[in-house]
């Protein structure tokens, strides 16, 4: 099982949010006399804090593999929140690291690729892994060899038995 | 290879005794559904098996022995387990034992050639029987049928489980010469008011479908087949939503039992759908006739109406002076602004000579709000199509000038560079025109080009008006069509029963200790909003725009009439 840590929220950052709404709903007040903003503005961030935290900041991916069963990718947010998908190691076909240029510069990404149920040789869809967290080469690389093991052994155990 | 058994949550605390499952080879894994205690009989075992297998297709098998010690290991009752293997001989030969509040448990397997417990790897997956044996993999949505033959692993173990529920159904005060052990040997559950509502939904569904029956025939009969009825029922939309309503309602009562999920499903989406629309119905009509709120709506109507009237003469008398500075051909104006103000005259008389009678026919109109919420919004969309008539008209009346113009233009065009539309072969060809043919053709062209700015401005602003209408209808129509389609019944159960509706699984590792087999959770991972709605949605008769913005551009530019939502009944021609 292996699992990738993403940043933690920043207290900075979400100061800096919190009070340049706020700044704003007090001008927008000084200006209407309204004190209908204000409690808007309040509303919206604490909507808007919610909204975030549980559908959009990932906390921790995690990647298990279990060479009999399969491979299950969990992604958890900061709410608590947990999404999981769990893929048959028959539909999986190998693990791979890919490079991709974005911009101006190279990013490596590992992914999961799945087999074509009609064609042997064929790839149906990728599946790429730690989108949120990227991790650095090093990291891909050593979690690609301990993928690589496991898989060996599946390839190698029906002839055994 | 790997051996993977899946075990029962609720058989952890069991006495010892011998499991029973299904073994699938292909992928070397053992489902155990059920533990059999001591005493017992092997030849009553496998009578009883034989007869489960029977009932259920399901080939169910001894596979192994259980032993529950709550002090330290006794030989004796291992070395009687291990005979028993000769006994049920079945390959391979799984033991498992756990020693008093141990977490860990030893597992081996025997397989009859070596005779010695062989190293083979074993993981233990457990699994929450009920739950399993309650919920529904769904495939994954983008691959409809392909996979079908190249069923998951998974979906055969859910299957197993489903489809043995008549082994669950003895518990253990049955008095029989098997005693199990599975989720509901502590009792049977089930429900009276299931009951009862089954034995009181077979009357109730022969009712409603004779009912249903006779409605049918009525609405069938030839009297309502004559021209202008039948063209009155096909234009509102009221006929069309409460037809669809008939539709389903026949669906709910017929008697036939549902044959697989996605039919049950089906069933009970509508049932709730329609008992959630007519609830509405009835909220909204209590709170029209609370106050006599009907009889104010009814008071507003006229003025209303008179109202919309007076605001489209101030617009025909702006138009017939110089509209936003434009100048008008003067002549022109006036024919056209008499014209559609005499035809405002004629429609406000109307309103006025119908209006002792408005309150009546609201209050009844009203009160078949009580068959649903998407009736009551029908009749408001009829209602708001019947006031402005009129604006439909003047748009007709506009477009139609309009077209004409423009096609005339289009061929005197033509005619003055000296082409031709040729309608033999669909195409322009050069022809050569008589002088007085030429001399009439470029003054009419002359005309219709400088009369062209003043129908063309009636022709905008009557089309803006008659899409606003439009707009505002087709909005109501796009409510109407949600409350008609969304799978209320499958939302609720997402929300309430979510193992109910499987995507997948997720399996949790467990505490492990070195030299005992890997122990792993498997839960069930239901299915997305987004994916039960996608799954369960009721196919409605539904109107979507049927050109294009481009098209549609295109028609309003030449003139000619948009009609923009397509009914899916209707005939093209």
């Amino acid at each position: 099982e292996l699992a990738v840590r993403g940043p933690r929220l920043q207290l900075r950052s979400l100061s800096a949010a919190t009070s340049a709404v706020w700044l704003a709903a007090y001008g927008l007040f000084a200006l209407s006399e309204n004190s209908m903003v204000l409690s808007a503005a309040i509303f919206i961030t604490l909507i808007g804090l919610i909204i975030y935290l549980h559908f959009v900041k990932i906390d921790q991916e995690s990647l298990l593999v279990i060479g009999s069963l399969g491979i299950q990718v969990t992604s958890s947010y900061a709410s608590g929140k947990e999404s999981t998908t769990f893929i048959e190691m028959g539909q999986v076909k190998d693990v791979v690291i890919n490079e991709a240029i974005h911009m101006q510069k190279v990013i490596y990404y590992l992914c999961i690729l799945l087999q074509d149920p009609e064609d042997p040789q064929g790839v149906s869809e990728v599946v790429p892994l730690f989108q949120s967290s990227k991790p650095r080469l090093d990291c891909l690389i050593e979690v690609y060899k301990s993928c690589q093991e496991i898989l060996e052994q599946r390839k190698t155990a029906p002839q055994s038995s | 290879m790997v051996l993977k058994v899946f075990f029962p949550s609720c058989c952890s605390s069991a006495d010892s005794g011998i499991l029973i499952g299904r073994w699938i080879s292909e992928q070397n894994s053992a489902v155990i559904l059920a533990v059999v205690h001591f005493p017992f009989i092997p030849v009553q075992v496998k009578q009883y098996l034989g007869e489960v297998q029977r009932v259920t297709k399901v080939s169910v098998s001894v596979l192994g022995s259980w032993s529950n010690s709550k002090q330290e290991k006794e030989e004796s009752l291992s070395e009687f387990l291990e005979d028993l293997g000769t006994i049920f001989c079945h390959e391979p030969w799984i033991q498992i034992s756990k020693e008093g509040d141990s977490k860990f448990w030893s597992c081996s397997t025997l397989q009859k050639p070596s005779k010695n417990p062989q190293e083979e790897e074993i993981i233990l997956v457990y699994y929450d029987q009920r739950k399993v044996m309650l919920s529904h993999l769904h495939p994954p949505l983008d691959t409809a049928g392909q996979r079908a033959e190249d069923a998951s692993k998974l979906s055969a173990i859910f299957d197993t489980v489903a489809r043995s529920q008549v082994l669950f159904m003895t518990d253990r005060y049955d008095e029989g010469p098997i005693k199990l052990t599975h989720w509901q040997s502590d009792g049977v559950e089930a429900s009276i008011i299931v009951e009862l509502m089954k034995q009181a939904s077979v009357p109730a569904c022969m009712l409603l479908t004779f009912l249903l029956s006779l409605l049918s025939g009525i609405c069938r009969s030839r009297v309502l087949k004559f021209w202008p009825l039948s063209f009155l029922w096909s234009k509102l939309s009221t006929c069309e939503q409460l037809g669809h309503r008939l539709q389903h309602l026949q669906v709910i009562s017929s008697n036939k039992k549902a044959q697989n999920q996605n039919q049950l499903m089906r069933k009970a989406n509508i049932f709730v759908s329609l008992l959630i629309d007519v609830a509405l119905g009835i909220l909204l009509m209590s709170w029209l006739y609370r106050k006599n709120r009907i009889g104010h709506l009814a008071d507003t109507l006229i003025p209303v109406a008179d109202h919309v009237a007076e605001e489209l003469q101030d617009l025909l008398q702006w138009l017939m002076g110089a509209p936003a500075g434009l100048k008008m051909n003067r002549a022109l104006d006036q024919v056209l602004g008499r014209f559609f103000l005499y035809h405002i005259h004629l429609w406000i008389s109307y309103i006025h000579l119908l209006s002792p009678f408005i309150e009546m026919i609201l209050w009844y109109v009203g009160l078949s709000a009580c068959l649903g919420l998407t009736v009551a919004l029908c009749i408001l969309s009829d209602i708001i199509a019947l006031l402005t008539f009129h604006i439909y008209c003047f748009y007709v009346y506009g477009a139609r000038l309009y077209c004409l113009k423009i096609y005339g233009l289009s061929s005197l065009w033509r005619l003055f560079r000296g082409k031709k539309w040729n309608v033999l072969r669909q195409r322009v060809d050069s022809c050569s025109y008589d002088l007085d043919q030429l001399f009439i053709g470029t003054l009419l062209f002359t005309i219709l080009l400088f009369l062209l700015p003043t129908t063309a401005l009636y022709y905008l602003v009557f089309t803006l008006l008659r899409l606003l209408v439009v707009i505002v209808q087709g909005l109501i129509h796009l409510l109407v069509d949600l409350i008609d389609s969304l799978p209320l019944y499958s939302l609720i159960l997402r929300l309430c029963r979510s193992y109910r509706l499987a995507a997948g699984v997720k399996f949790r590792v467990l505490e492990q200790q070195d030299g005992k087999p890997l122990r792993l959770l498997m839960q069930i991972n239901p299915l997305s909003y987004g994916g039960v709605v996608q799954t369960y949605r009721l196919p409605t008769y539904s109107c979507y725009p049927k050109d294009s913005w481009a098209s549609l551009c295109k028609k309003l530019f030449l003139g000619e009439l948009i009609y923009p939502w397509k009914h899916k009944g209707e005939k093209q021609n």
